[in-house]
């Protein structure tokens, strides 16, 4: 099993309402995977689900080649302990669409927070991964800023250094991009395109389409909590199959 | 992002429309009189005068509040009514943030103890809760912990442990409800950042919901406080000579009933401004973010009137 995630079936119901109808698909190593769909279709839900921020209620979802939340034996499922879960959800990373930085720490200290209380770090050791992560997202001179002090766009960067500081095999991108001003959207996405170039493995949920298209290698649309199409970002922008992603396409263009 | 303003003197309006445009006639026009504000002034002081007066006349002897408020006897007594609030204010916070902690806990079982102390510890009278410490020899005369301590219940409860625990733990059943509310104010998508970077459910608590809880958990505490220097009047059951005991003895004993109990109230309301002033700058810092613009404080308020009094007599600075 060389899939960097694989989801064989996987359903997640909230109460009654069923969000995720069986989803199946594969991302690779180093490659860029782009969600798109209508609001509600299930695409955060399901990258929620990767890093068990939600518990799928069927199918089975792995990372890795692990069974994500759960460890088998013989036959049965055994939950694992809370200290198990954020032992594996040190290897993927997460971008909020919200950023959720830390409030009250700066810039710098929000990146250095996980490797310092996570991995043990030393302050000095981790202080100098997070200033030269900042320096990548171009933000070497906000490193002392508070979170409040800095717009939008440089918060989602250094939430994306947060992030990056665990040295992550897989990063999440939930809408990264959707609380932004326009005119800010263009440094947050330079930064995951330099992410790509390097070869991190990224699942990306969007409505950057022309991001989607330059940079992802391979793109699903998603509606009413099923995977609709698959494909080359190139051909299911271009040259849609079904009518449902027709007409998403033909509105967001 | 807007409280960067914040503290300082409101801004002056942006000189920008001065070039396209020239500035009507400033408005002269006659204030509304609110004739109501000045009879109910007259009436309010006449009352005031009237009450000054009773007293005056009233079988007081004013020489021996005088004569008492600064006496060693009572001046200890408000020391021990500060250090037993104090103590007890420590204990129930930190029992508090312990209990609030137990209560949101996933475990059922922490969560059912800390609901059940809650439900003790604020379903009774302090009062009564003083009283139970206070007469806890008579149902366990010796403290017993096996391998630990052993010891006559009348020497362990003293009238100062009487105080402390009767004070702090049920202090601690409200501060816990005030940390719950804090600590469920802060966004849950903190704790799922937290999480996705790997963080237990422990760290993340301590290093990320905590500290954003305090600033919604310490302008309340301030008020418990406040709240607590007087409910430690108290301990007055438990022999504990804080303030109200030590004012009250000398009463007994002088036949100045009445004056002490001044003495008393002088102490007490002296102690409760302080912290009050202390309380209101407190607030205020921790409204920062939640308010664009906080309100003048008092003494900001009395320069600004100053200013504008000023200005109103000048009124050539007025176009700046």
């Amino acid at each position: 099993m060389n899939a960097m995630v694989k989801a064989e079936g996987v359903h997640k119901s909230f109460g009654t309402a069923h969000i995720l109808k069986g989803i199946d698909l594969e991302v690779a190593p180093r490659e860029v995977f782009c969600l798109i769909g209508p609001s509600g279709s299930g695409k955060s839900t399901f990258l929620r689900c990767i890093n068990h921020l939600e518990k799928i209620n069927a199918g089975r979802l792995y990372v890795d080649g692990g069974l994500v939340g759960y460890r088998q034996k013989g036959d049965r499922l055994h939950e694992l302990k809370d200290s198990e879960i954020a032992l594996k959800r040190r290897d993927i990373g997460m971008v909020f669409q919200r950023f959720n930085l830390f409030p009250h720490m700066t810039a710098v200290e929000n990146v250095m927070e996980a490797p310092v209380q996570v991995k043990g770090e030393t302050k000095a050791v981790a202080r100098v991964r997070a200033e030269r992560l900042l320096d990548r997202v171009g933000l070497s001179d906000k490193a002392k800023h508070y979170p409040a002090q800095l717009s939008g766009g440089q918060q989602q960067r250094v939430a994306i250094a947060r992030a990056l500081a665990m040295e992550p095999k897989l990063m999440l991108f939930d809408e990264p991009t959707s609380a932004l001003d326009p005119e800010l959207v263009g440094d947050v996405l330079d930064v995951m395109r330099g992410l790509a170039e390097d070869g991190m493995t990224m699942i990306v949920v969007t409505h950057e389409m022309g991001f989607a298209r330059e940079v992802g290698d391979a793109l699903v649309f998603m509606d009413d909590g099923v995977v609709v199409e698959t494909g080359h970002p190139r051909d299911v922008l271009t040259n849609p199959q079904h009518d449902r992603t027709k007409s998403f396409l033909s509105k967001v263009l | 992002m807007f409280d960067k303003a914040a503290g300082g003197p409101p801004a002056v309006a942006a000189p920008v429309s001065e070039a396209t445009t020239v500035a009507p006639e400033t408005i002269t026009a006659v204030p509304v009189r609110h004739y109501g504000r000045w009879i109910s002034a007259v009436i309010v002081i006449g009352l005031l005068v009237s009450l000054v007066y009773a007293f005056s006349q009233g079988n007081i002897q004013w020489q021996a509040v005088q004569d008492k408020l600064f006496d060693d006897t009572v001046l200890a007594g408000a020391g021990r009514t500060l250090m037993i609030s104090v103590l007890a204010m420590i204990l129930g916070v930190a029992l508090g943030v312990v209990l609030a902690v137990m209560r949101l806990s996933k475990n059922p079982v922490t969560s059912w103890v800390a609901w059940l102390y809650i439900w003790f510890f604020r379903g009774t009278p302090v009062y009564v809760q003083l009283l139970l410490w206070f007469n806890l020899a008579l149902v366990f005369p010796i403290l017993n912990i096996p391998f630990v301590y052993k010891d006559e219940m009348t020497d362990v409860m003293t009238p100062f442990m009487c105080a402390l625990l009767g004070l702090g733990l049920n202090e601690a059943a409200y501060m816990a409800e005030i940390c719950r509310a804090g600590i469920q104010s802060v966004d849950e998508g903190q704790t799922e950042a937290s999480h996705a970077l790997g963080m237990t459910q422990a760290k993340t608590m301590r290093r990320v919901v905590l500290p954003q809880a305090l600033r919604v958990i310490i302008p309340p505490t301030g008020n418990e406080f406040i709240n607590m220097l007087k409910t430690s009047s108290l301990v007055y059951a438990v022999t504990y000579n804080e303030l109200l005991r030590s004012t009250s003895q000398i009463g007994s004993t002088s036949y100045a009933v009445m004056e002490m109990l001044f003495v008393a109230s002088i102490w007490y309301i002296v102690m409760t401004s302080v912290f009050s002033v202390g309380q209101y700058y407190l607030e205020r810092r921790y409204a920062r973010g939640s308010l664009r613009a906080l309100p003048p404080t008092p003494w900001q308020r009395v320069r600004l009137n100053l200013a504008h009094v000023r200005t109103r007599n000048h009124p050539s600075t007025r176009n700046s």
